[in-house]
């Protein structure tokens, strides 16, 4: 097995501040590796070294079986390239954008025009060429980063919580622009993300960084079902609990999830179990309704964020929820910060890990 | 009184575009003169200012208001300061260049050196820090980034370079002592337009004048539309 990157013990400082903490990690030729963790955990700072624009304080990084120094470092750079969660983009046309970093690599013009307009159609944008970056959406933005990256053809991609704050047309283009690079181009790919459920369809390994260290890496379903004492930080992801399961009468699993909440999910399962749901399949009522949903609960929202077409709410029932609602039906139920309704679930869109 | 005074401005609005050769001369140097200063103070103006916008070191923030109290340098002061200097009895006499088009240059670009690097450091950390590292993740070396991060600061490089050749176009004290405003060699707009005036050439003096708060206006304009290009 040969690895693209390896990682030991690396540790990085900003002034009091310790990103890392003697954290390894091995990042084999050609998978994609998803790093979970809580905000704050290191997950950007990992990434800034692997992509050769931040040195560990200490530690050694190997990119390709080379170490990695400050005399090598800009070589790095044009083997790796890095997606940022912010987007970051040129104040310029797109397609400046995109042919940046083959300029920089010395590509003849008539070579980027083709390769541009290429990766514009990788990432649903074909004729976007001479649009302002600055008059995009939020979701088109995002894509032209990432085209901006793929556009390289590096061995590999670091990318940034590359679906945060999307609306799930966007995310869903992302995600199989994501796949397909890896598959086709075999491009090794290192994403951190929030999303459980992104890290189990996507990624080949995953790996679980807290407080600045690598605690676990192996298969999604490895990694869920170690019974570890990491698993506790899950609950701070998007609807991820934990609890215990038992089996019902109907073929589903009650999951005693604490606080005094049960949601059934349409599997078979006893013992310990992990359960996550995707917010956008939770939907909300004010008053309660009854549906064929099996899951109904009353809750507070604590929470509101715009994410343009859709709207994200957290919402808190004793465990904390995440939903996600199109903008035109938060304006038309009037939802606000502290106002109490109901969501409900199906028991298939319960998802066991 | 009025139509005196409408009277000597349509006479110097007549002179301006008549078209006479020794206006169009004093004008293109004092364009040539300014200009050069403007493209010295540039060489050496910008490098600074984008190691003062992109780096940390000590001592930053004392040369940053260094520069800043330099912006405000009387003309007069310099003008003398340099005139010391450059004397045939001062340490750098040896050079010959006062009195001649090449001391009125070198007096300018040190004159504006200081809107020079206060425009391109305050262009530089405007733009926002993601920039320099969105470029280095593309590939881009250090000094690659340092200049695409001057070219994203849209329009900033340009905003210095055209308040520098305001400034210097526009001065008198350093043209005047250090070029001595000799006839076809160093008079230039100002001078001349000092000069007339004492002589009693109003006329004169106002249609050179007419001339340079056009250039100055139109610069000034064009400072204004990338302002607020920017915003």
């Amino acid at each position: 097995m040969s690895y693209l990157i390896e990682l030991k013990g690396v540790t990085k400082r900003y002034g009091e501040v310790v990103a890392l903490n003697n954290a390894s990690l091995k990042v084999m030729k050609g998978e994609i590796l998803t790093i979970i963790g809580p905000n704050g955990s290191g997950k950007t700072t990992l990434l800034r070294i692997m992509a050769g624009i931040d040195r560990p304080t200490s530690g050694e990084f190997y990119f390709d079986g080379v170490k990695v120094d400050g005399g090598n470092m800009s070589e790095i750079r044009l083997r790796g390239t890095m997606v940022f969660q912010r987007t970051a983009l040129f104040n310029a046309t797109v397609y400046k954008n995109l042919a940046y970093g083959l300029k920089l690599r010395g590509y003849p013009k008539n070579e980027i025009k083709e390769k541009v307009k290429e990766v514009l159609r990788l990432v649903r944008l074909e004729g976007y060429e001479n649009r302002s970056t600055k008059k995009l959406s939020g979701g088109e933005q995002q894509r032209v980063s990432l085209a901006r990256a793929l556009v390289l053809e590096t061995e590999l991609l670091l990318l940034d919580e590359p679906t945060a704050n999307l609306d799930p047309k966007n995310v869903s283009i992302i995600e199989e622009t994501i796949s397909q690079v890896n598959k086709e181009r075999h491009a090794t790919i290192v994403m951190a993300t929030h999303n459980i459920f992104q890290a189990e369809t996507l990624a080949n390994r995953l790996a679980i960084l807290l407080e600045g260290k690598i605690v676990e890496v192996g298969t999604a379903k490895g990694v869920f079902n170690f019974q570890s004492k990491y698993l506790a930080s899950f609950a701070r992801l998007e609807n991820v609990f934990l609890g215990t399961s038992r089996i019902t009468e109907d073929g589903t699993s009650l999951v005693e999830i604490g606080d005094g909440i049960e949601i059934e999910a349409a599997v078979e399962k006893t013992g310990k179990a992990t359960i996550y749901m995707r917010p956008e399949d939770i939907t909300l009522s004010k008053i309660h309704t009854a549906s064929s949903a099996r899951n109904t609960f009353k809750g507070r929202i604590v929470g509101i964020s715009d994410l343009g077409s859709v709207m994200r709410l957290r919402i808190d029932a004793g465990k904390e929820f995440i939903a996600q609602i199109t903008k035109k039906s938060f304006v038309e139920m009037q939802l606000n910060i502290d106002i109490e309704v109901f969501f409900t679930f199906k028991a298939s869109s319960v998802h066991m890990i | 009184m009025a139509s005196e005074i409408l009277e000597v401005l349509i006479e110097a609005l007549e002179l301006v575009f008549s078209g006479d050769p020794t206006f169009l001369e004093i004008t293109t140097r004092s364009i040539l003169i300014s200009g050069t200063a403007t493209l010295l103070s540039a060489l050496w103006g910008a490098p600074i200012g984008m190691i003062l916008g992109l780096k940390k070191f000590r001592g930053k923030t004392l040369l940053k208001s260094l520069f800043n109290a330099l912006l405000g340098i009387p003309t007069v002061a310099l003008g003398l300061i340099l005139y010391l200097f450059l004397s045939r009895s001062g340490p750098l006499g040896f050079l010959q260049i006062l009195y001649t088009p090449v001391g009125i240059i070198i007096g300018q670009s040190i004159l504006i050196t200081p809107i020079t690097v206060s425009f391109v450091t305050s262009a530089i950390e405007s733009v926002d820090p993601e920039i320099r590292d969105l470029a280095r993740t593309l590939g881009a070396s250090e000094t690659q980034a340092s200049i695409t991060v001057l070219g994203e600061s849209s329009g900033g490089f340009l905003l210095a370079v055209i308040a520098s050749f305001n400034r210097a176009i526009a001065e008198l004290g350093v043209a005047l002592m250090i070029g001595g405003n000799i006839k076809g060699i160093t008079r230039v707009l100002t001078t001349t337009i000092a000069l007339e005036t004492t002589r009693g050439e109003v006329v004169l003096a106002i249609a050179l004048a007419i001339i340079l708060l056009t250039i100055v206006s139109v610069l000034s304009l064009s400072i204004n539309l990338i302002q607020r290009r920017r915003t």
